[in-house]
């Protein structure tokens, strides 16, 4: 999943478009704190890493802390469905690293950092050289390697991987905000956040309200696969109908019968073309964009057994730190496999949804949180299947799905 | 309202807390302590305090803390 999709007009194009210039040639704007966090306020600009988060709070808890901060940028992506950071950094390193070290200098940070997996790490050092050379970066920058797992890219996850600790989560009593790295205040932003930091600087905030929709403003970087012709990463505004990202994808390759958005922490919602792919039109299937990954689900393929497919991937990918996830993922996982399998016995969907709520809310991170969020969706959006199957049937291999 | 924080890295579930607060928490299927209201970080009413400090000094895995949230 590497390819570039071509945009078509109506989607966005800024972060992967941007023409390529030589780093000498312009030099990311100087921007004092008061300043960023005000244009990112008036930008409107969310995290891109999934959660959403208003970035100009963050900057702020940071910035209110006291201490010298430090600012890693995270392009960890340990999500399967995602490939829109690497893309990112393979073909707009600039812009990432602009954003980072305007960070950098609004903040006075003490320290920088990219986080990105092991194989990206050659040539993104070769960009940090020869921008070291032409005087871009006020800052080194440090490059760490990120483990190839789904939780490596977790907030206290990567603080312990640049405090060179396994990367895996943290309990979270103190924000990391206010001590992270050493216990220093510590920003952790997605790649691609920092990308549009970088040109929300160069271009200002109404630039950046030109795409998007009022409430959500600016582009993302959708990574669009599963039963499509050309599977790649684009960009586009949310708000971006779903039939435009799966066009500008070559199209759907059969029939779909469902989609999955915001990846394997996601959500399972109907494949209407004309449906908003937004925080607000995603919120009634129990879904949003979150890092823009869109998976499509062909015809004749079982929902449920896709569902728990994914379950069984993300029970183990478990840290192996809190009980109640390294206990209750597997068990939810084989729950859910069960009724796939359709070796259903009577309950078992009722054990699935006890299973969910005891696990949710009781770990260090998420996993926990969202492995239930795409566990319930799947229960909902393939509910005639859940029937099916307890009846030792299956709807998509009779041909009805 | 202060809140009891459970550090999950931490917690190996020797179950001591549900004992010592059971208004409070139940064991779950692995024991481990979960809340009666289902809360992440339950609020401790004032009456429960003072097991709940006893909870968190004596938890082996030194896993509780009274946070203020």
């Amino acid at each position: 999943m590497t390819s570039i999709a071509e945009a078509s007009a109506h989607l966005g194009h800024r972060l992967l478009a941007e023409p390529g210039r030589l780093p000498s040639a312009d030099r990311p704007p100087v921007l004092d704190q008061a300043r960023l966090i005000e244009m990112l306020r008036a930008a409107g600009l969310t995290g891109r890493g999934g959660a959403g988060f208003p970035t100009w709070r963050k900057l702020a808890a940071v910035a209110g802390a006291g201490g010298r901060p430090v600012v890693i940028a995270n392009g960890a992506e340990g999500e399967p469905g995602s490939g829109k950071d690497r893309a990112l950094l393979t073909y707009q390193p600039q812009l990432v690293l602009d954003g980072l070290q305007i960070v950098v200098g609004a903040l006075g940070a003490g320290a920088a950092h990219v986080y990105l997996p092991a194989a990206a790490g050659g040539a993104i050092r070769a960009v940090l050289t020869s921008r070291r050379q032409a005087g871009l970066d006020p800052i080194a920058v440090n490059v760490h390697a990120a483990p190839d797992t789904f939780i490596a890219g977790e907030e206290s996850a990567v603080v312990a991987a640049i405090a060179g600790r396994p990367a895996l989560p943290a309990d979270k009593r103190v924000r990391i905000t206010e001590s992270g790295v050493d216990g220093a205040p510590t920003l952790v932003q997605n790649a691609e956040t920092l990308a549009h930091i970088a040109l929300i600087a160069r271009h200002g905030p109404a630039w950046f309200r030109t795409a998007g929709t009022s409430d959500e403003p600016g582009t993302f970087l959708a990574t669009v696969g599963g039963a499509v012709a050309a599977p790649g990463v684009l960009e586009a505004g949310y708000g971006v109908p779903l039939g435009d990202l799966i066009d500008a994808a070559g199209g759907a390759t059969t029939d779909l019968q469902a989609v999955l958005i915001g990846g394997y922490h996601g959500g399972w919602i109907p494949p209407r073309p004309d449906l908003p792919i937004s925080r607000a039109a995603l919120a009634p299937y129990g879904a949003s964009p979150g890092a823009g990954i869109v998976l499509a689900l062909p015809v004749g393929v079982c929902g449920l057994t896709e569902t728990a497919r994914i379950a069984g991937y993300l029970a183990g990918q478990v840290a192996g730190q809190c009980g109640p996830c390294i206990n209750g993922l597997p068990r939810l996982a084989d729950t859910l496999a069960d009724l796939a399998h359709r070796r259903g016995r009577p309950g078992l969907p009722g054990e699935v949804e006890r299973l969910s709520a005891l696990v949710s809310g009781r770990g260090a991170c998420r996993h926990p949180d969202g492995t239930v969020r795409l566990i319930r969706s799947g229960m909902r959006a393939f509910q005639a299947d859940v029937a099916a199957h307890l009846a030792g049937r299956c709807l998509a291999k009779e041909g009805y799905r | 309202m202060n809140r009891l924080h459970i550090d999950w890295t931490a917690c190996d579930g020797r179950g001591l807390c549900a004992e010592l607060v059971p208004e409070l928490l139940a064991e779950d299927d692995w024991g481990y302590p979960v809340a009666r209201d289902g809360a992440a970080e339950p609020a401790v009413p004032d009456h429960l305090e003072r097991s709940v400090r006893l909870a968190v000094d004596r938890c082996p895995a030194l896993a509780l803390r009274l946070v203020r949230r």
